[in-house]
């Protein structure tokens, strides 16, 4: 990390003009005039089958409320997801929808997002399905930039297999399959995303139904891959994993709420750039006013992003949340959709085909 | 130096040209370039007699042969795979039937003139039905003493070897350990052994390039190598020249030097007394259409992106590179004017996750590989055999097990193909017979894929894959419609009467469930790959309910409509059956021809359908007293037969990376008649 006295205040690199991208969804099909959908139009007739407390439950309320405001016609909306307890989700709204294998989502919705760009997809995983096993498909999906919004659902544990450790899961946490603790070092989600380029990066929590629904709003407006944290809580093999960061006054001392164009603070501290640590977070009386971060999601190099996810601290002294990165680039979907059409300038006909069978070289024999 | 487009005359230096599209491939006239200049032959009959004499040249004599083997040897770089494809175009456009083996290391250049470096092409082109690329051939090329030494015990007394002087040095000889040099301690006494200083007449051809190094000279041998067996094979070169032109377009020095070598090959054939003889095999007989010369995977592409065409849908292709499958997602790649998309994923799970991604959404999704991905996509098979949706998978086999013989033929994933997943998973499993049947079969895949929702695994291999003959092209419109229908509406209705969509609602003739895509309003609905009850597609943990469906699902796959397995048996008089599956189709046909010819009566049969297996199979089997499985595995198939059919099979088996020589078969088939 440099700490080049440049670096804090601008934006580096020719960033998009904000507003000028196209969106998310601006490809998929909108209900027309007048028409609009409930919540209940996003509820299947599926019972709910978590447990008790679970903060899934929570999360699927947020995205019942939050997929109507889109204004989309509900059957271009599709959720895939993978393996797991949050990997469930798909059954209990009334979109179309596939529960897949454990990691794998986020190359099935690939190839859905590729072939049909009429569609919004929408990615749904847990810690140890997109982390452990779809870890691969995970950045690779990210890398490509595919038109998906990925939700991960991290609750640091394996849920559905009945409570063993995740790769999110702390260094010492004591599960099923840790009994003296674990000693794997764990991934830090929004770090590998920024580290895998993705575009738009964010974190948030289960509970905080308003911070869920705009920054999922945000991501569905971002046309690329999102990835997006959330912190869920489960009450089972892994309780009150986030609690410090749901009462009101631990949660003050801890979350750093990132906002695009302002500084990064926490309570009276400022993050400023450190030549050593990268970013820090010190009291204001004692920061140099030339060193403060001010949040640019949109800058083009994730550095600063990074660096800022990077405050994370495993006992949650400080944790930044919000959207880390939000910078449009070519998605991979598009491109490959402009490749194809492109190439093919007419329909294809039963000549074409003929002629293509027939190759270079072709010779005829006679009767 | 520019050249004719007609190529170099011969027969006394007349430049007429042939008159190809009239007279190619017509079965009573000799056509070609040099034919349409010697007056002599072109009114010849045809003839299946070997070593007629029957035209005089200048300094050779034009002999006309039935059929040749040829096998063009050197090292991995010295470019051999592209001299033998040129060659085997040649030979396509002069109507002969034909057959090729590309053998090649998996390294892409071990150490130059080492044995494990060496790399052939063999071919085989007749003037009638050819079956195999051959046993042994009858001409061996050997650009280096590796590849003489390789290539040496495969070749029959009496055949004719070309060898490259150049290479025979001290050094290189060493390398492979010959002690003394092959050309000179007697070695070779029973070949017809000709001698060419191929490496230095090449540079000296090339005198003039000043622009290239003594490097760069010396790789056109090759095309000088092409050019001398262009003459004796009296095969015409305008193909190969526009070839070039295209191949080396911004480079007109290597080019030129390239033009240059091909015909000072031929020119060398043609001055020098070395050779008595050229040759000439007359076109075969082959029903009338237009043709092409084709591999197994330029086939197989080209049928998916037909079947797509006919069945209205885009193909998607999700695919991780692997031997000896990747040439299917570079021509796929290549194609995208056809509507066809291709994702070169991550892995093999992420091109087959993709591939099923793109059926949900309603397109035509296909994934390619070899063995070692088609362990990778299993999970995923199974998904898309819970999920009911259609999915093509071809797997190119190779040697195995685990990276085994990445670049050699086998037929040993068919258990895993039909077996190789967890749970009762039942799939459809079609093998092509030859090169040109992956076009056929490719279709077929598709008919099937989208007509039952089911994945479809294909089985190719190496041989077939990279293998190539002359194929008929078929007429689109002539092709089967495979036109597919997406639901548009619900097909149910709740207690209330409100109407529904049932995903898993079948239907009664198919057992096949609705394609229902989304995008299509009140349709939607979810698919996962935990078992569901049947119709409404709910998660379902009830035991009846899941028994149901595993048979369910396996009666879907029995009840795919196959053609019955057809007997070839002339005589009609056979106790003996030969049955085979994919690519022994050759061999074993030829194995069969073979022991035919001794008065053998012999019953042929080749499934292209594993899963389901043709309805008649336990009664065609249980029609012969004896029944001969041949296999380029442990007996697969035969230990399926026998566990289905209780019907006793003698399982003959060959793992050596190579197709099943023909001679091999024949005396399987005598040995089998004799007990
Ligand atoms: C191939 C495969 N391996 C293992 C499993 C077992 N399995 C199911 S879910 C799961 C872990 C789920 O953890 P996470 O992704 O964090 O989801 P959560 O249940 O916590 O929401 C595992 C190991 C499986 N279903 N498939
Ligand atoms: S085990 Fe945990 S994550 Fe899974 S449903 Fe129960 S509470 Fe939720
Ligand atoms: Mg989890």
């Amino acid at each position: 990390m440099t700490t080049d006295e440049t670096v804090q205040t601008t934006p580096v690199g020719p960033g998009p003009t904000p507003g000028s991208a196209e969106s998310g969804t601006a490809r998929v099909p909108r209900l027309a005039e007048g028409e609009s959908l409930g919540k209940k139009d996003f509820t299947s007739d599926q019972e709910v089958r978590w447990c008790p407390g679970c903060g899934d439950y929570v999360i699927l309320a947020a995205i019942q409320g939050l997929l109507p405001q889109l204004g989309l016609k509900r059957e271009n909306i599709v959720f895939i997801s993978g393996i797991g307890c949050s990997s469930r989700f798909p059954y209990y709204l009334d979109t179309y929808g596939m529960h897949s294998i454990h990691g794998r989502a986020p190359a099935i919705a690939t190839g859905l997002a590729t072939s049909r760009e009429d569609l919004s997809v929408w990615v749904i995983t847990g810690d140890g399905d997109s982390l452990s096993i779809g870890g691969n498909h995970l950045i690779h999906a990210m890398r490509r930039n595919v038109n998906l919004k990925i939700l991960l659902f991290n609750n640091e544990i394996y849920g559905l297999t009945k409570g063993q450790y995740s790769p999110t899961s702390r260094v010492g946490q004591v599960t099923k399959s840790t009994p003296l603790g674990s000693v794997d070092q764990p991934f830090n989600p929004v770090s590998l995303a920024l580290g895998a380029d993705a575009g738009f990066v964010a974190r948030t929590l289960d509970n905080d139904r308003k911070h869920l629904t705009s920054v999922l709003q945000a991501a569905a407006d971002h046309r690329g891959s999102a990835l997006i944290e959330i912190y869920q809580n489960c009450p089972i093999f892994n309780d009150g994993a986030f609690e410090v960061l749901k009462d009101r006054t631990s949660a003050q001392a801890r979350i750093i709420h990132l906002e695009a164009g302002q500084e990064v603070t926490l309570g009276d501290q400022v993050a400023i750039w450190d030549e050593v640590s990268g970013i820090r977070l010190v009291p204001r009386e004692q920061a140099d006013p030339a060193r403060i971060v001010v949040h640019h999601p949109e800058a083009a190099d994730p550095s600063t992003a990074y660096a800022l996810s990077r405050l994370d601290t495993p006992d949650m002294t400080h944790v930044p949340m919000g959207i880390f990165r939000n910078v449009t680039r070519r998605t991979y979907d598009d491109a490959v959709r402009e490749q194809v059409a492109a190439a093919q300038t007419a329909p294809v006909t039963d000549a074409d085909i003929d002629a293509l069978l027939a190759g270079q070289d072709p010779w005829t024999v006679s009767a | 130096m520019p050249l004719s487009p007609a190529g170099i005359p011969r027969c006394g230096g007349s430049g007429r040209t042939a008159d190809h599209d009239g007279t190619r491939g017509a079965p009573s006239h000799v056509v070609g370039i040099s034919h349409s200049v010697c007056t002599a032959r072109s009114t010849m009959e045809r003839t299946h007699e070997n070593d007629e004499d029957i035209a005089s040249m200048s300094t050779t004599t034009v002999k006309r042969l039935d059929r040749v083997i040829i096998r063009f040897a050197g090292d991995s770089g010295d470019g051999m795979q592209l001299t033998g494809d040129r060659f085997t175009s040649q030979t396509a456009l002069l109507g002969n039937d034909l057959s090729t083996l590309p053998n090649f290391p998996a390294e892409i250049r071990a150490p130059q003139g080492t044995l494990p470096g060496v790399s052939s092409f063999q071919l085989h082109f007749a003037d009638h039905a050819v079956l195999t690329p051959g046993d042994a051939p009858d001409v061996l090329v050997a650009m280096n003493p590796a590849a003489l030494m390789a290539n040496l015990p495969d070749l029959p007394r009496g055949a004719t070897l070309i060898v490259n002087t150049d290479e025979f040095t001290k050094r290189n000889l060493a390398k492979v350990g010959y002690p003394t040099n092959p050309l000179e301690d007697g070695t070779l006494e029973s070949y017809d052994v000709h001698p060419v200083a191929l490496t230095s007449i090449t540079v000296e051809a090339l005198t003039g390039f000043e622009g290239l190094t003594r490097k760069e000279k010396e790789r056109a041998k090759n095309m000088f190598a092409l050019g001398l067996l262009s003459w004796l094979y009296t095969r015409p070169m305008e193909g190969t020249e526009l070839f070039l032109k295209a191949k080396f377009a911004g480079q007109p020095e290597i080019l030129a030097a390239n033009l240059t070598a091909l015909r000072a090959g031929y020119n060398y054939g043609e001055t020098t007394e070395d050779f008595a003889n050229a040759y000439e095999v007359a076109p075969a007989a082959m029903p009338a259409g237009t043709y092409r010369n084709i591999t197994g995977n330029v086939a197989l592409a080209l049928g998916l992106v037909t079947a797509a065409h006919k069945a209205g849908l885009r193909l998607f292709l999700g695919s991780y590179p692997i031997t000896p499958a990747s040439d299917i997602l570079h021509t796929l790649s290549g194609l995208k004017r056809y509507g066809v998309t291709t994702m070169q994923a991550e892995d093999e799970i992420a091109g087959v996750g993709a591939a099923l991604g793109a059926s949900f959404g309603g397109a035509l999704g296909v994934t390619t590989t070899s063995g070692p991905g088609l362990a990778l996509k299993a999970e995923t098979i199974g998904l898309a055999v819970s999920l009911e949706l259609p999915l093509v998978v071809c797997d190119i086999q190779r040697g195995g097990p685990s990276t085994g013989l990445p670049t050699k033929t086998e037929q040993a994933d068919l258990l895993q193909a039909l077996f190789g997943r967890n749970g009762e998973s039942p799939v459809a499993v079609l093998a092509p017979a030859t090169p040109g049947d992956c076009f056929d079969i490719a279709l077929e895949a598709v008919r099937i894929a989208t007509t039952y929702r089911t994945p479809v695994i294909v089985l190719s291999d190496g041989y077939l894959a990279n293998g190539s003959e002359p194929w008929q092209v078929p007429r689109t419109a002539d092709l089967p419609d495979l036109r597919v229908e997406f639901a548009t509406e619900p097909n149910g209705a709740n207690a209330d009467g409100t109407p529904v969509f049932h995903p898993y609602l079948r239907d009664p003739e198919t057992l096949a469930r609705q394609w229902a895509v989304p995008g299509t309003p009140g349709l939607e609905h979810r698919v996962g790959g935990i078992e569901k009850a049947d119709v409404t597609g709910n998660i379902s943990y009830d035991p009846d309910n899941h028994d149901h469906m595993v048979r369910l699902r396996q009666a879907k796959i029995d009840g795919i409509r196959v053609p019955d397995l057809q007997v070839e048996d002339p005589t009609g008089g056979a106790r003996l059956l030969v049955l085979g599956w994919g690519s022994t189709y050759g061999p074993i046909a030829a194995g069969v021809r073979l022991a035919r010819a001794l008065g053998t009566k012999v019953a042929q049969a080749h499934l292209h359908h594993l899963a389901p297996l043709p309805a008649n199979t336990g009664d065609v089997l249980r029609a012969y007293d004896h029944v001969i499985v041949p296999e380029m595995n442990l007996g697969q198939l035969a230990m399926l037969l026998r566990a289905r059919f209780l019907v006793d099979i003698q399982s003959h088996t060959a793992v050596r990376g190579l197709p099943f020589p023909a001679t091999e078969l024949a005396d399987v088939i005598a040995r089998a008649v004799k007990e």
